[in-house]
């Protein structure tokens, strides 16, 4: 990939509509879907206990089903991973006693010479991890319109902001749709993706800055969209050199990872898909059609003024 | 054409004695700091356990204090039993996580933790004679019963006299029994809990003469190990709070280690395909970058090592994330430094604009990461909390290494002029360059 910038035209500004009402319906099918149908909440956010058992050989679930039988115990989902399918996890809404607990890990023990994982949660406790994480990202949120205003502008953080939290909603959209169990680390992830996202876009800010600085006068729109258009162009190869790289470690992550971290890493793809777009095609967009506004406002102001002097 | 001038050899010598001297360093000690470095439970298997913190007493006060002697306690209790690297940790307002890595037995770690070890002595009728108070303090051991060998375990009183009034008020009920309890609880009662196969009653004498004596033999279903342990709880003192299990989280240790080589073998692809991309994109500039990403990732683990860190998964991920933010800043610096080459400058210059145009666009977007991880690590829990560190060293060495590291060592190879008039080796062909 190479881009020439001066042979380059792209018009990212032209379709700004466009890409504004279908981040928009998208955005909105979410929320309505995360109403509706909800997210697929993992163990770290309900009451129960999974039972992660390590075999040595290719499982079925009806074999693990018919080990727990022997102990009386039915669990209500069982889902089979691995390279060869020999890790099996077994859901059980409700916790298991301690007596349970130790039988069923004493039992797999004895039959594969592995002890299974067992972990019981109470959903106190992902509820208040994702609780948190939400409180934490809204503080963070006005500390970055702070920070970016003090060092831009307000109009920029207020862009990067609604582009941020454009990132987040899309990742949990996704998770809605494909309804993959959400856990603890997918939490670690959104993070993730917020702080690229935020990364992202004000490399791009910075660029619009910069080039706002040569301009001399912004008079009509087309000037406005100029500046724009040119500062993504200049920015493009690295935006996408930068995603690219980063995707290598999160593919990586999500196709030889184990499934430890398959619901971390695939949030990360996800997230890193929609933060470029957001910086492509959404971001740098709004500001423009703030700015825009704000102009205008000014320059009423200043029409305004003389006649009523 | 302007004349070549000379090439500074010095220049080019330096950057590979720079260089050499890294390769050393790492190549010495980075198995010594890699493996130094404590992994979390889901990495090596062990157990964990958050307890919601109850005062005993109606009159207590929930607080700080409170919490910190509970985490005192819980400490020396883990003592006995022999785990390494324990990590007890305050989260909230009333709350107690506890990780056990590498612990076996998790029935007697969870034992062992949750019970309160209040000892009292009772009559039948579940009234009060001794307790806690009455005993010397770390007056508990483990010994052998002189008539059977049975493992016991015997316990110090202050004063010899107080067992001999005892015994005497005890001897005059017609059930002359002694119970002994641990927790007891103002619901429980002698006759029931006698029966119950996981008693709170540890034994239960019959006292048949005045005893006037400091030392009390606790008989009781003992082995050797139990009782060592029962004798270490009592020595390392009553728990002040009740504690109420909210979570357990056992991990075997052979999914932790499969997990972990999962995620490192995942990491070295990612970072494997990061440096190809590097070098077939930006050349000679892509390898001066090799050499730095691997100086940060080297300063990474040396950092978390010193900083006695827990590695967990997520803490993984961060790490090759943040590989791939040292991967940005050096992208920006380069794209720019291409820049100033296609608007035609020379190389030297071209490398002098680039670094300093491209260091704010580098510190901003640095400086609201950090914010955003900043607050994350505040406001967040346990595996939040370890994302967030991971994140802000790896950020902090990223800025180190990708602007400083790369920035001396490229610079080392441009004013040499071996690179003068050779835009090929930043990736930017000729025919692109503009005339000034």
């Amino acid at each position: 990939m190479n881009f020439e910038h001066e042979n380059t035209k792209i018009d990212f500004v032209k379709h700004r509509k466009k890409f504004f009402i279908f981040s928009g319906i998208l955005l909105m099918t979410g929320v309505i879907l995360l109403v509706t149908l909800g997210l697929n909440l993992g163990i770290d956010f309900r009451s129960g206990t999974t039972v992660e058992v390590l075999a040595d050989e290719t499982v079925t679930a009806e074999e693990i089903a018919g080990e727990f039988q022997e102990l009386g115990l039915e669990p209500d989902d069982i889902t089979l991973a691995g390279g060869a399918n020999d890790i099996a996890r077994a859901a059980f809404i409700g916790a298991l006693g301690q007596q349970e607990t130790l039988e069923v890990q004493a039992h797999f023990e004895e039959l594969y010479g592995n002890t299974p994982n067992v972990s019981t949660v109470t959903p106190i406790v992902g509820e208040e991890l994702a609780r948190n994480a939400i409180i934490s990202v809204l503080i963070a949120a006005v500390g970055i319109i702070i920070y970016v205003t003090i060092r831009f502008e307000f109009l920029y953080g207020i862009s990067a902001i609604i582009a941020l939290f454009h990132d987040a909603l899309f990742i949990l959209t996704v998770f809605a749709i494909v309804q993959m169990e959400v856990n603890i680390p997918f939490i670690a992830a959104v993070l993730t993706i917020i702080g690229y996202s935020i990364n992202d876009t004000i490399v791009t800010f910075d660029r619009i800055r910069e080039n706002m600085s040569y301009e001399k006068r912004i008079k009509t729109f087309d000037d406005l969209a100029r500046v724009v258009n040119k500062s993504l162009v200049q920015t493009l190869a690295r935006s996408i050199n930068t995603v690219l790289t980063v995707v290598f470690a999160a593919a990586a992550l999500f196709i030889f990872g184990g499934e430890a971290i398959r619901t971390f890493s695939f949030a990360l793809v996800v997230g890193l898909v929609a933060g470029t777009y957001s910086s492509l095609f959404i971001a740098a967009q709004l500001w423009m059609v703030l700015k825009w506004k704000q102009l205008q406002r000014k320059k009423k102001q200043r029409t305004a003024e003389p006649t009523e002097a | 054409m302007k004349k070549k001038r000379g090439v500074k050899k010095g220049h080019i010598a330096a950057f590979f004695v720079i260089v050499a001297a890294f390769a050393a360093l790492i190549a010495s000690n980075v198995l010594d700091h890699a493996e130094e470095i404590s992994l979390g439970l889901d990495l090596q298997g062990g157990f964990e356990v958050l307890y919601e913190v109850h005062p005993i007493d109606e009159g207590q006060q929930m607080d700080r204090e409170l919490l910190t002697d509970t985490v005192a306690a819980l400490n020396a209790r883990i003592n006995v039993l022999g785990v390494s690297e324990p990590n007890v940790t305050i989260e909230g307002d009333d709350r107690v996580r506890v990780q056990l890595a590498g612990v076996t037995d998790q029935q007697a770690a969870r034992e062992l933790l949750a019970t309160e070890a209040r000892l009292s002595f009772r009559d039948v009728d579940d009234n009060l004679m001794l307790d806690g108070s009455d005993l010397v303090e770390g007056g508990a051991r483990q010994s052998f019963h002189p008539d059977t060998n049975q493992p016991i375990v015997t316990v110090t009183l202050e004063d010899a006299n107080l067992m001999g009034d005892v015994s005497q008020e005890i001897m005059q009920n017609p059930d002359n029994r002694m119970a002994i309890w641990l927790d007891y609880d103002e619901e429980d009662t002698f006759y029931e809990e006698i029966q119950k196969e996981d008693s709170k009653i540890v034994s239960a004498p019959t006292v048949r003469s005045v005893l006037r004596t400091t030392d009390i033999m606790i008989e009781g279903n003992f082995t050797v190990e139990s009782a060592q342990q029962l004798a270490g709880v009592l020595n390392a003192g009553a728990l002040p709070v009740e504690l109420e299990e909210l979570s357990a989280n056992a991990v075997g240790a052979s999914l932790g280690e499969r997990a972990m080589d999962q995620a490192i073998y995942a990491g070295f692809i990612g970072i494997g395909l990061i440096f190809a991309y590097m070098i077939f994109y930006y050349r000679f500039m892509g390898l001066v970058a090799l050499v730095t990403l691997s100086i940060y990732i080297y300063l990474v683990l040396v950092v978390f090592n010193w900083m006695n860190a827990v590695l967990t998964l997520p803490g993984i991920a961060a790490l090759i994330l943040g590989v791939g933010m040292a991967v940005d800043a050096n992208i920006i610096t380069f794209e720019r430094i291409k820049d100033e080459l296609r608007s035609g400058k020379s190389t030297m210059s071209a490398f002098r604009a680039g670094s300093r145009r491209s260091l704010s666009t580098i510190l901003d977007a640095n400086i609201t990461t950090i914010l955003a991880a900043a607050v994350l690590f505040y406001f967040g829990t346990s595996a939040v909390q370890g994302f967030a560190v991971m994140l802000i060293v790896s950020i902090l060495t990223s800025f180190l290494t990708a602007v400083f590291g790369s920035r001396l060592l490229l610079g080392l190879w441009v004013n040499s002029r071996v690179l003068n008039q050779k835009p090929r080796m930043f990736g930017v062909k000729e025919r692109e360059i503009s005339e000034l």
